[in-house]
């Protein structure tokens, strides 16, 4: 749940600097409809890291499609 | 030979077609018609700024122009106006190609008359003579946030289409699309690919990638290039299922292992290859063993005429495709006093195979868009507080890297150097560089540190990678 409340509250922090329009964070929202860009995500990647300790793009198989996705992709890894 | 001649000698017969988000227009056509018309004559001979805005208006422009002007310089649609004055300067410039999204020229750009594009060919006679080889001007950045200037011929800029892959079968003709904008090299190359033997589907600013990967299906396409950023874009969007081209290209960053793996996971039927180009140096080679890095025996002396040497730690490539020169009165030698043109990558061999290690430069490549560290350090130094910066480049899965910097203050001695700057100078920083620098020049990461490392001679000292 803690993994879940950060990583949340990264995208709301990131929209907000990028001045964007956030959807709003459902699991089956798409990652590319959420309003962010390429930028914005690389930003919540590097301050996840920061925050979490880990960064589990460098052993994922797959890129993950939905903010579902995108959470369990850094709740598999704390539980790891 | 101009690029027209090719395209009537193979890609028109065989129905090629130029292929945007809401038009198309055929490549034999273009026999008959013209987004130029009669103002075709006027540019003959000329120095002309294509600063047409639509991409395939400037794509028909350039099969139009070239064997006709005597330069043209090719302007990314992202230019700042302010640049142009200095774009026009250096490369003596005296026309102006727009269409009705472009405006008007500067007046400060010094130009004797300015010419609209049609954004559709009307049907005119056209005599599509040659009078000279046209020069093309390419834009890069550069360290100042001015653009430098990349001399080319159509003969550099094709140099590596002997080597593109075979056509998509007995007959069929390949379908070629690209990430990029064709006014940057890596989309120029596949345009060229596609007006030699083929069709291209453009891509368009602010189209959401499953929408243009959704057209490039529909199209057909079989070809299709783009950064590792893109890539990971396109694998995140979730539309690459739908989408099974032959050949998958990556080129404009360093490609990794992780979206190596990724792609031939998501197109097992197509070759992924990874290939090192760039505006100066031109197409280096192409990587197909589908990992990351380049086999030591690609260095040195080739059949094709490229050469790679590696002898001083730093990818240096000597070729046909290499560019003439840099334009301007104040403008750097664009090769070494071997020929060579290096653009800083550092290489490290391990088992026989070289890897990409950073940029000796320090050059921060984000999402494929150069950053230089000395123009973020300079804004940031711009505050009050700050004694010294250091911009670095971080490691990042999604754009490749990111901007990091670790910043000095003036009077943090005594207490830790994160107490005494807290969030409020950390905003104010920001909110600087936000003002001033594109957004993918602002830091990601602000560090505050106690202190920075300097050489003897009292310089920074970069990181090496």
């Amino acid at each position: 749940m803690a993994v879940r409340s950060t990583i949340t509250t990264l995208f709301q922090e990131v929209a907000r600097e990028q001045q964007r329009q956030l959807a709003p964070l459902t699991d089956d929202l798409k990652l590319l409809q959420c309003g962010l860009d390429s930028l914005s995500f690389a930003l919540i990647v590097a301050r996840l890291e920061d925050a979490l300790g880990y960064d589990p793009f460098d052993t994922a198989e797959s890129f993950p499609v939905t903010f579902g996705d995108f959470v369990k992709l850094y709740e598999a890894r704390a539980s790891a | 030979m101009t690029l027209w001649d090719s395209v009537a000698g193979t890609a028109a017969p065989r129905g090629g077609a130029l292929l945007g988000p809401a038009r198309a227009v055929a490549l034999a056509s273009l026999a008959q018609a013209s987004c130029l018309g009669d103002r075709l004559v006027a540019l003959r001979g000329r120095t002309v700024i294509v600063a047409i805005r639509d991409q395939l208006t400037a794509a028909i422009a350039l099969l139009e122009l070239d064997g006709v002007a005597k330069r043209m310089v090719v302007c990314t649609p992202d230019l700042a106006p302010e640049h142009l004055p200095h774009v026009a300067r250096s490369a003596q410039a005296d026309t102006w190609l727009g269409d009705s999204e472009s405006g008007s020229p500067p007046a400060a750009a010094g130009l004797d008359f300015a010419l609209e594009a049609d954004p559709t060919p009307q049907p005119c006679r056209v005599e599509r003579r040659a009078s000279c080889e046209t020069e093309w001007v390419l834009l890069t950045s550069g360290t100042t946030g001015a653009p430098k200037l990349v001399a080319h011929t159509l003969a550099s800029l094709t140099s590596a289409l002997a080597r593109q892959p075979a056509a998509a079968g007995q007959g069929a003709i390949p379908v070629w699309s690209t990430f990029y904008d064709i006014r940057r090299y890596g989309g120029l190359q596949i345009y060229l690919r596609a007006l030699h033997a083929g069709s291209l589907v453009l891509s368009s600013a602010g189209e959401p990638t499953t929408d243009f990967l959704a057209r490039a299906a529909a199209a057909g396409v079989t070809h299709i290039s783009g950064t590792p950023s893109h890539w990971r874009k396109a694998l995140m969007s979730g539309a690459a299922a739908r989408f099974s081209p032959q050949y998958v290209r990556l080129s404009g960053e360093i490609a990794d292992q992780g979206i190596l793996d990724a792609l031939r996971a998501a197109f097992p039927q197509a070759v992924v290859a990874h290939a090192y180009a760039s505006t100066e140096a031109g197409v280096g080679f192409e990587v197909r063993d589908g990992r990351a890095g380049l086999p030591a025996t690609l260095v040195g002396k080739s059949d094709n005429g490229v050469e790679i040497d590696v002898s001083q730690g730093t990818l240096r490539i000597r070729s046909p495709g290499n560019a003439a020169a840099y334009l301007g009165a104040d403008a750097p030698a664009l090769r070494d006093p071997e020929g060579f043109v290096d653009l800083g990558d550092r290489l490290e061999l391990r088992d026989g195979r070289y890897y990409f290690v950073g940029r000796s430069g320090g050059i921060i490549n984000v999402g494929g868009l150069k950053v230089h560290p000395e123009e973020v350090e300079a804004v940031i130094n711009s505050h009050p507080r700050v004694r010294m910066s250091l911009v670095r480049s971080r490691r990042n899965p999604i754009t490749g890297a990111i901007v990091a910097a670790d910043v000095v203050l003036a009077d943090a001695a005594g207490t830790s150097p994160e107490q005494a700057a807290g969030e409020r100078i950390r905003e104010e920083i920001l909110a600087a560089c936000r003002t001033t620098l594109a957004a993918h020049k602002v830091p990601a990461v602000i560090r505050f540190v106690p202190s920075l490392e300097m050489s003897a001679s009292g310089k920074l000292v970069r990181p090496r990678a």
